[in-house]
């Protein structure tokens, strides 16, 4: 991209930022000219956020300064940024779920307008850029993507100059990403520079003209990812060489192992979403995705076959032809069937228990961790020590609390601990979620590795990347209800994403489409950055 | 409420102007609240244990404070409408209380307006539903919850300073005899709704009227003992039947209870 004259719309100089502990920026520098879409590409724990809330003046800069439009500034608060002309959207946190859009977005103003002219501007804004919301629905009901549109709205009625966008796409279907990215663009051509953070790199060279990779707090390079490949900015990112999963195919193979049949259980009130005649059916080595937007009854199935929820539960789940709908968890873990939660922090694991205790509390039957009501210390700190050991997870050792763990460490000794019970049908939900790439890539390998030696493995996850690089087939759950599975090979990603979108019966359309959240399935055998 | 009960008795005797008093007991009420802001706020302590302890510190400094008033009397609000209005039973019914009654109704009134339609009032629930959320948008999280504490314990003075200079006029240790803990259920009775409040709050007063009702007409089928528990049975009866209802609860604010710490 030339450069121009014109001084950029926003110029980071310097700006390091120190935590107890750790540098969380340090001396990071770079430009937005205006009208850009500039990229800002990191792992987790790459400074990436510290850096944006100090743009956005929730936090302040130790040392360095901000540029804006040519003129050095200070942004002590949001609202000093909101008042320079920055909008952020933000990856979560930032609405109220009790309340209604109108409110949410009047609580994002300063000086918000009467309720009435609010409420006009607002359906302004959504008509001029294609957007579809009803101000007066409360946020608790609306869909991830809709309250995306709310935070964009609220950045966008205050004519920002710089947007910036956090993760913005990690929950939408590929045809809300379309969607928002029509948008960005022609935000961009109406000259608002925005700031994009992810760390999808096919997103980013669908969408940006520059970019910033951030490793361990510093600026590692800046580059056109429309001339990189995903697979070099991924290498920068991570700062090594990524190691490709191993091949698995061939692995799935005999009869149907692990079937379940009809699964029908009510909702919990107030929001849970009820599960409607669910049937799926997994193979020996064989992985199978469950994709979809989340709150779509994911967390109700996995409770369901977990056996976590029995109330008013219908349907079979049969391990090897043996019925477990019937039996307490426990007894479905000495059946062999291991699950493992979404939430890691308070679900899969107690936060303020040790690693040997967490342990002790799912693999206490099958490891024999206790025996006679009495626990077995020895026993329960060698086998914690062996999953910290064999899934390299970052702990002082096996009597570190959970809680201590970063999000992708707890996660690698959660996964640990349930595969290395070696059991026949492992459930899993989003195994990914917030993990870095390296842990991500290594959860993944355990897991083709699991089904090589013959198990059945049940992936649940809102990242459909994932399940296109881990899976032999998917099915994609809406509201409650479970599609047909699809082999993943040859499979059509704009087909799952109207299941995803909740429009069934959607016919096969050809497996060309490649919307640029999607890949070609030639591309699959080499390691494309899910990340 | 009772170290706003005993502060405004103590300031009524003092100067002899109850309104006075009202406003005392509001300020040393808030001055209480202050510290239960302090500690769970900026110290982040536990909300439940930091009320309990403070209920327990209220008790015995308002039996300090109060110990030399005990057996005095106080002079109270005189009425605010002609006395004409109150000649008959039916209209004392709508004119004969004291000036402390109808700004109560009034209060209740303008925090429903405030609560429903103020600007205020809209970022204050939003930070009682994600503090996080307000945090990131840019606002004062930490400062409005010190305001609505402040508010609430004014609040607690006022109502206690009623008991003490109008409905009692007199002070005795324990002179509330455990009634704000209703005011706790009340507030969970009417799953934070101000209208549901006041109904709820005549509700209650219904109950602790059939107390002293049946005590003068003589009723005596049960120990009166039976009677003067009737409130607090009637509290754990509502929060019951509330929890078990399968909505109960629902319009709590998410935030409640959870202490906030402002680095994210």
């Amino acid at each position: 991209m030339a450069e121009t004259a014109v001084a950029p719309r926003l110029e980071l100089k310097g700006i390091s930022k120190r935590f107890p502990g750790v540098v969380a920026n340090d001396h990071v520098s770079f430009a937005v000219p205006a009208g850009a879409i500039h990229a800002l590409l990191g792992e987790n724990g790459a400074g990436k956020s510290t850096l944006v809330k100090i743009i956005y003046g929730v936090q302040g800069a130790d040392e360095g300064e901000i540029v804006f439009d040519g003129q050095p500034v200070r942004i002590g608060s949001p609202r000093e940024a909101r008042a320079l002309g920055i909008g952020m959207v933000f990856q979560h946190f930032s609405l109220f779920e009790a309340m209604t859009v109108l409110e949410n977005i009047a609580l994002g103003m300063d000086e918000p307008p009467p309720r009435r002219e609010l409420e006009a501007r607002v359906r302004q804004v959504l008509d001029t850029y294609g957007l579809s919301l009803d101000p007066y629905r409360h946020v608790h009901t609306l869909s991830v993507g809709e309250r995306q549109r709310i935070e964009i709205v609220r950045a966008l009625l205050q004519q920002p100059k710089l947007l910036i966008m956090d993760e913005p796409t990690s929950v939408l279907t590929p045809q809300e990403v379309e969607q928002l990215f029509t948008t960005l663009r022609r935000l961009a051509a109406e000259g608002c520079s925005i700031l994009y953070i992810s760390h999808k790199l096919h997103e980013i060279k669908a969408l940006c003209q520059s970019a910033t990779i951030m490793r361990g707090g510093k600026v590692v390079a800046t580059c056109d990812p429309r001339e990189e490949s995903a697979q070099s900015m991924a290498e920068l990112m991570i700062g090594g060489s990524l190691k490709a999963l191993s091949d698995k195919s061939g692995a799935a193979k005999g009869e149907a192992r692990f079937v379940v049949a009809s699964l029908s259980a009510p909702g919990e009130p107030p929001f849970g979403t009820s599960l409607k005649d669910v049937s799926f059916a997994v193979r020996s080595g064989e992985i199978f995705g469950i994709a979809g937007v989340a709150g779509n009854g994911q967390n109700e199935l996995l409770a369901v076959v977990s056996g976590e929820n029995q109330r008013g539960v219908s349907g079979s789940i049969r391990l090897d032809g043996t019925e477990l709908a019937r039996l307490s968890v426990g007894a479905r873990r000495r059946a062999g069937l291991a699950s493992s939660p979404e939430e890691r922090n308070g679900h899969a694991a107690v936060p303020a228990m040790t690693l040997t205790e967490n342990a002790i509390l799912s693999a206490r039957s099958r490891m024999g961790l206790a025996s006679g009501g009495v626990i077995r210390a020895k026993a329960a700190r060698d086998y914690a020590a062996k999953v910290i050991e064999a899934f390299s997870v970052k702990a002082t050792g096996p009597g570190a609390a959970a809680g201590s763990l970063s999000g992708g460490n707890l996660q690698k000794f959660v996964m640990g601990r349930e595969i290395m019970q070696n059991p026949a049908v492992l459930v899993v939900s989003q195994p990914t979620w917030g993990v870095d790439a390296g842990a991500a890539s290594f959860i993944r390998q355990a897991m083709i590795d699991l089904a090589a030696k013959g198990a059945c493995v049940v992936v649940v996850s809102q990242d459909l990347d994932e399940l296109l690089e881990l899976c032999d087939r998917l099915a994609v759950i809406n509201e409650g209800q479970l599609s047909e599975p699809m082999a993943v090979k040859g499979i059509s990603i704009e087909r799952v994403g109207l299941l995803m979108g909740g429009i069934h019966g959607a016919g096969q359309v050809g497996a060309k489409a490649d919307t640029g959240t999607g890949r070609a399935p030639a591309e699959k055998k080499h390691l494309e950055p899910a990340l | 409420m009772l170290i706003g009960a005993v502060t405004g008795f103590a300031v009524a005797t003092t100067t002899g102007l109850p309104v006075l008093g009202a406003l005392g007991a509001m300020a040393a009420a808030a001055l209480a609240a202050s510290i239960f802001a302090f500690l769970v706020l900026t110290l982040m302590a536990n909300q439940v244990a930091t009320g309990l302890a403070l209920t327990i510190f209220g008790t015995g400094v308002s039996a300090l404070i109060g110990a030399p008033f005990v057996g005095i009397t106080t002079p109270t609000f005189g009425p605010i409408f002609p006395e004409a209005l109150t000649s008959s039973p039916l209209l004392r019914l709508v004119f004969g209380h004291s000036p402390v009654v109808y700004l109560g109704l009034i209060l209740t009134l303008a925090v429903a307006w405030f609560l429903a339609r103020s600007r205020a009032g809209l970022i204050l629930r939003a930070v009682g539903e994600s503090d996080t959320a307000a945090h990131a948008i840019g606002y004062p999280v930490l400062t409005v919850r010190y305001l609505a504490i402040l508010f609430g314990g004014a609040m607690a003075g006022l109502a206690g300073s009623y008991y003490s200079l109008v409905l009692t006029p007199m002070w005795a240790e324990r002179l509330t005899a455990g009634r704000g803990w209703i005011a706790i259920a009340l507030v969970v009775f009417a799953s934070w709704k101000p209208g549901r409040m006041l109904a709820g709050a005549y509700l209650f007063g219904l109950v602790i009227t059939m107390e002293l009702q049946a005590k003068a007409a003589g009723f005596n089928m049960f120990a009166p003992e039976v009677l003067a528990a009737l409130p607090y049975v009637a509290t754990i009866a509502v929060l019951a039947i509330i929890s078990a209802a399968k909505r109960g609860g629902a319009n709590a604010p998410a935030c409640l209870g959870k202490s906030f710490r402002a680095t994210a």
